[in-house]
């Protein structure tokens, strides 16, 4: 192995890769923008929801609540009504998203230790935001419950579901990993494939294929710079999701670092995978987002967990390199474990970039078609 | 010892036969026009030479080393110029030397005195550092030329170096290829420029995937009783025409 040569192939791709400002600048700012945008975009909790509470015989109690509801931020009372007319003017409008209606006589059932029923109606034109929404209502009349009426003994508005009062800080525990490697792998595998499919459509991959560098030379000395771009991309990544989102980090952060790395190596491989097996700069590019979007979207367990998939879609999830990476960075960042947890999921994510790297560096051999 | 032996040198992509049985030799020193209409085989050829593809079946042997078991010994022998424009845009003349220099394992003192020398018979001095982007094409082809000749290759190959040159650029090449061959080195080039291929020692013309013509420019007029190389090329080379679609060169 020629040192001198690979050493002059990583230096010439620094250069490419500094001297093309305008992609460098994009190439660094894509997870920070990203991990913001869809952090706020994609996170399943509702803020801001506009209600509507009925209230047919006020008293003291049913003040307190409603004084609850008009307290919490995440909800904005935009009407009061005594009869429960009002809500679907207001619903059809879209000037609501929920209606809460305590029955007649609420602060009375209460009061004599009878069941007090309370009606939450959520606009579900958007099925999941409904239920998010009934779900925080619910949250806010336990609350309510608890402190007022449960210090005497009963609880007697039961709610049909528990859930803690926390859950836009859960969403985004366990959403902000899977993210990281959305975007981590996009990036990664876009940035090679482009770099090598540029080199295939000029002409020059062939001159190098000519020379004496090995076509394993030609590929290390493509994903070694990458690697360090793909550096900056981990710590910026991890650092919007604490910053921003106040992530906690449980375990250590150095193995966090040294497994998003080896997931971005990973990453850098399947999009020099892409371009040795496409023709074109574009059919690399769009072949290179749709491996990395769809599959680490849908298929990782980061939006639709894989337990609730059909059983035969279950085993596709095992190819998904995203799959593997959501556990590892979910298990540091959220559970704290190290590596001994981690040993399986690390052990298939280094596998799969030495089986991609090997297969690349394989299609380059001279064909004997 | 020839500088090319290419005995019944095939190959096949699944049923179409690319390059059909072509036997040559190639004389050390010589320059050697390899000729053929676009889809005749010329290009599949060549990437066979220098070890791009593996031959289906045959033997070839380049700068002695045969091809199908010593291809990194004739990688370190050849010099190779591709029908595209192969240097690095976004680089220096000089930074493109660096690397290849390195990739061929010239020292940094041998890269340094090679990029003076080269500028100078170039005629480029002072523009050493300017991105290869700002050369005019000729410049380019002129600098990529003498970068495939920077660790003094036994034997270049150069597919079209020509194209989309204007006629002065051509002329002064065809110098540079002379000067190599004057240095002993071995020249294999095709070309679509007819008056280039009376410049060559010794001349084939492939159709179809064979090597239908083989000699020097004079003989093989005489032979087919042409004028002109053109004539000739027209005459040979016209039955290729109706097959040229769908070829793989």
């Amino acid at each position: 192995m020629n040192v001198n040569a690979l050493r002059a192939f990583v230096v010439k791709e620094f250069r490419h890769i500094l001297r093309d400002r305008q992609t460098l600048i994009v190439l660094l700012s894509m997870p920070l923008v990203q991990v913001i945008l869809f952090g706020f975009a994609l996170r399943s909790d509702v803020r801001n929801v506009r209600v509507v509470l009925v209230d047919p015989s006020p008293d003291y109690a049913s003040i307190s609540l409603r004084s609850r509801f008009a307290a919490t931020d995440r909800f904005r009372v935009v009407a009061t009504s005594a009869t429960a007319d009002t809500i679907e003017p207001l619903f059809r409008r879209g000037a609501a998203d929920l209606a809460v209606v305590l029955e007649p006589e609420f602060g009375g059932h209460l009061g004599r230790g009878e069941p007090a029923r309370v009606l939450i109606a959520s606009d579900a034109s958007d099925p999941n935001t409904g239920t998010t929404m009934q779900n925080y209502a619910r949250a806010v009349i336990s609350a309510w419950e608890q402190e007022t009426v449960a210090r005497r003994g009963a609880v007697r508005i039961a709610p049909e579901t528990r859930m803690q009062f926390n859950p836009t800080l859960e969403s985004v525990n366990l959403f902000v990993p899977g993210l990281i490697a959305l975007v981590l792998t996009l990036v990664s595998a876009l940035m090679t494939a482009i770099s090598l499919s540029r080199e295939k459509e000029r002409g020059t991959l062939e001159v190098l294929l000519v020379s004496p560098l090995r076509p394993a030379q030609i590929i290390v000395g493509k994903v070694l710079p990458y690697l360090v771009l793909a550096f900056a991309n981990v710590v910026t990544a991890l650092l919007a999701a604490w910053i921003v989102f106040h992530v906690p980090f449980r375990g250590s952060v150095t193995l966090l670092i040294a497994a998003a790395l080896l997931y971005s190596g990973l990453s850098l491989a399947l999009g020099i995978f892409v371009a040795a097996k496409t023709n074109s700069q574009r059919t690399a590019m769009f072949t290179a987002m749709l491996v990395t979007m769809l599959p680490n979207a849908l298929l990782s367990g980061m939006i639709f967990p894989i337990a609730s998939m059909p059983a035969w879609l279950r085993p596709v999830t095992f190819i998904v390199p995203a799959r593997w990476f959501i556990i590892v960075a979910r298990g540091i960042m959220v559970k704290g474990v190290g590596v001994a947890h981690l040993r399986l999921e690390l052990l298939v994510l280094l596998v799969m970039t030495i089986v991609l790297l090997a297969s690349s560096i394989r299609s380059f051999k001279p064909r004997l078609a | 010892m020839k500088a090319i032996a290419a005995q019944t040198l095939t190959k096949r992509f699944g049923a179409f036969t690319a390059v059909d049985a072509i036997t040559f030799d190639v004389a050390a020193g010589e320059v050697f026009g390899f000729l053929g209409a676009n889809g005749a085989g010329k290009t599949t050829a060549i990437k066979m030479l220098v070890g791009l593809l593996a031959p289906t079946s045959g033997e070839a042997r380049v700068a002695g080393f045969d091809v199908h078991s010593q291809r990194d010994d004739i990688r370190r022998s050849i010099g190779y110029m591709s029908q595209r424009f192969a240097l690095y845009a976004d680089l220096t003349v000089r930074e493109n030397i660096q690397l290849y220099g390195a990739i061929y394992g010239l020292s940094d003192e041998a890269i340094a005195a090679g990029t003076t020398a080269m500028l100078e018979r170039l005629n480029l001095p002072g523009h050493a550092d300017d991105f290869v982007a700002s050369l005019p094409l000729g410049w380019k082809q002129k600098v990529a030329f003498s970068v495939a000749m920077l660790h003094e290759p036994k034997i270049v190959f150069l597919d079209e170096p020509t194209g989309g040159v204007d006629p002065i650029t051509r002329r002064q090449f065809w110098e540079l290829i002379y000067e190599a061959a004057a240095r002993g080195t071995t020249v294999f080039v095709t070309t679509h420029y007819m008056d280039e291929a009376e410049y060559c020692d010794r001349i084939s013309i492939m159709v179809n995937g064979r090597i239908t013509a083989l000699g020097t420019p004079g003989d093989l007029k005489r032979e087919f009783d042409a004028a002109t190389v053109d004539e000739l090329f027209v005459r040979l080379a016209r039955p290729a025409g109706a097959t040229e679609a769908g070829s793989a060169a």
